[in-house]
């Protein structure tokens, strides 16, 4: 028996952990072109600010390796051959498989504006492009920032961390439009003027100007220009399907998938950000770029490749995240509608937070610590936590696990409701009875 | 904060430190290594949480450096119950 794995992410190094798990003896391939094999990507933003090396970023050693008993192959994989069961490699080899997994990520949406392929116009998608902007930061004083989401402020504060000055370009009016509520965009922006950030709303870059082949600048399109030595975007992500689409798999926005990380091919697995997964709570297929549910997915993929028939039930989506230095805990669906500055989703952004249903929003703290709550009828939808995190862990099992918050929900949209204070009450009180 | 609860808390704390472990949600983990990067002795944090095991390390100094630093909150000081009858 053979299983291969293109991809060298979490997902595709956890299904490789519950394929060895029950399977001694079957041969596992893991494919990927990433030179640097598995390492934390969302470690690549405290590498920017340096509170990380890189070499800190790889978790796993020599010898966890060898006991997973796993062939790596730093092939790019050209095609599937479905009805041959092989696959296409770029040194022309064709590798035969029993079960195939596909767990290759997803890749930073590029800037399509004129100069988009000047020296010093940098995303943040691998391990190289952060050594490519730390070694642009030695250089540069001035750096632009485009785009949204949780990358966009990464590279903000990586950069600020660097002692670059910052312009960081708004399409819209307000930061993270539709994850965040109106204080808490305040809370982040205030935060980040404070930092040294200058921001510009209502501005759009319609060209990036260079000399000699580097960035010198932008125009925007109401006509100014601003100086820059680095432009930095994050504008969205894109799951890789072009190895499905080619080999005909059903796929939408990414790889469609059942309950057990299975495509329309029943020999064919898919898992992790480029997996649309069945959410059969909402009968929804949702897209999520989170660490976490891509292990889960890596893992229980893993499961079902070696005839464990186990289905993968979707969590609740969570990321905990620093904006503007302010830990910041996303539970469930708290906002919607779309964004200017991001197209789709980013990386650690869930599309299931934009589908928020009818609630109530009760909310406290509109300062540094804040707590915004989507109240449903007899449960929590939602939870937004910045600042003291103290309720992130309660908030997250309640919002998680359902529970009956009926007892306490006239309490929370009460005027001037101590939410934090009647969320901790309930929580003990749940702990002491259930 | 009175004096008394100024001492207390700091009670609690030294508590926490000779009798706790450091205990993470793995849910929350991203692997960055963070932990690693900053424990004085090289206790492998992270393979802790990625296996989703209280770091019982007959080394750990309970220091919480790596409780402070994660910036998930990935991790946690937990008493354990193995020196509570004697402590109390």
């Amino acid at each position: 028996m053979r299983y291969a794995i293109i991809g060298t992410g979490v997902a595709g190094i956890s299904a490789v952990e519950a394929i060895r798990g029950v399977d001694r003896s079957g041969e596992i391939v893991m494919l990927g072109d990433d030179p640097h094999g598995y390492y934390s990507r969302p470690g690549l933003a405290y590498l920017l600010t340096g509170e990380v090396q890189d070499k800190s970023l790889f978790p796993k050693t020599r010898e966890e390796y060898a006991k997973l008993n796993f062939v790596y192959k730093k092939n790019r994989v050209l095609e599937i051959d479905r009805t041959a069961k092989t696959l296409q490699l770029d040194d022309r080899s064709l590798l035969s498989y029993d079960k195939l997994l596909i767990a290759t990520g997803a890749f930073a949406i590029p800037l399509t504006v004129p100069g988009a392929n000047l020296q010093g116009v940098m995303k943040l998608d691998h391990l190289e492009d952060a050594r490519g902007i730390l070694k642009h930061a030695k250089r540069g004083r001035t750096a632009i920032v485009v785009g949204g989401g949780i990358t966009a402020l990464e590279l903000t504060e990586g950069l600020l961390a660097r002692g670059v000055h910052v312009h960081y370009l708004l399409r819209g009016t307000r930061y993270w439009s539709n994850v965040l509520d109106e204080h808490e965009s305040r809370i982040v922006e205030g935060r980040l003027q404070a930092e040294g950030v200058t921001l510009h709303f209502r501005s759009e870059v319609q060209e990036i100007l260079g000399r000699s082949g580097k960035v010198i600048g932008v125009r925007l399109l109401d006509g100014r220009t601003m100086k820059c030595d680095m432009l930095a975007y994050a504008v969205g992500i894109k799951p890789r399907i072009d190895l499905a689409q080619s080999a005909d798999l059903a796929i939408d926005r990414g790889i469609l998938v059942n309950e057990y990380l299975q495509t329309n091919d029943p020999d064919v697995y898919a898992a992790g950000d480029v997996a649309q997964v069945y959410d059969p709570l909402t009968g929804r297929s949702v897209l999520d770029s989170l660490w976490s549910p891509a292990r889960e997915q890596g893992y229980a993929a893993g499961l079902n490749m070696v005839g464990k028939h186990k289905p993968y039930i979707k969590t609740v989506p969570l990321n905990v995240t620093r904006l503007a230095g302010l830990t910041t805990t996303i539970i469930g669906a708290v906002g919607n509608g779309r964004d200017e500055d991001l197209v789709g989703i980013a990386r650690g952004d869930s599309e299931t937070w934009r589908q928020l249903p009818d609630a109530i929003v009760a909310q406290s703290g509109f300062d540094i610590n804040r707590v915004r709550l989507l109240v449903g009828e007899n449960h929590l939808i939602g939870a937004v936590v910045m600042g003291d995190q103290k309720l992130s862990a309660p908030l997250q099992k309640i919002i998680a696990e359902k529970i009956n918050i009926s007892s306490i929900r006239d309490g929370l949209l009460r005027k001037d409701a101590k939410i934090a204070d009647v969320i901790v009450d309930f929580w003990l009180h749940h702990l002491v009875t259930s | 904060m009175s004096i008394l609860n100024v001492f207390k808390t700091n009670a609690s704390r030294r508590t926490t430190a000779s009798v706790g472990y450091v205990v993470p949600d793995s849910y929350r983990c991203v692997q960055c290594g963070i932990c690693n990067y900053n424990c004085p002795i090289n206790i492998d944090v992270r393979g802790h949480a990625w296996r989703g095991e209280p770091v019982k390390h007959s080394e750990c100094l309970t220091c919480g450096e790596c409780v402070a630093r994660c910036p998930r909150g990935v991790l946690r000081f937990e008493l354990t119950d193995l020196f509570i009858e004697s402590a109390s």
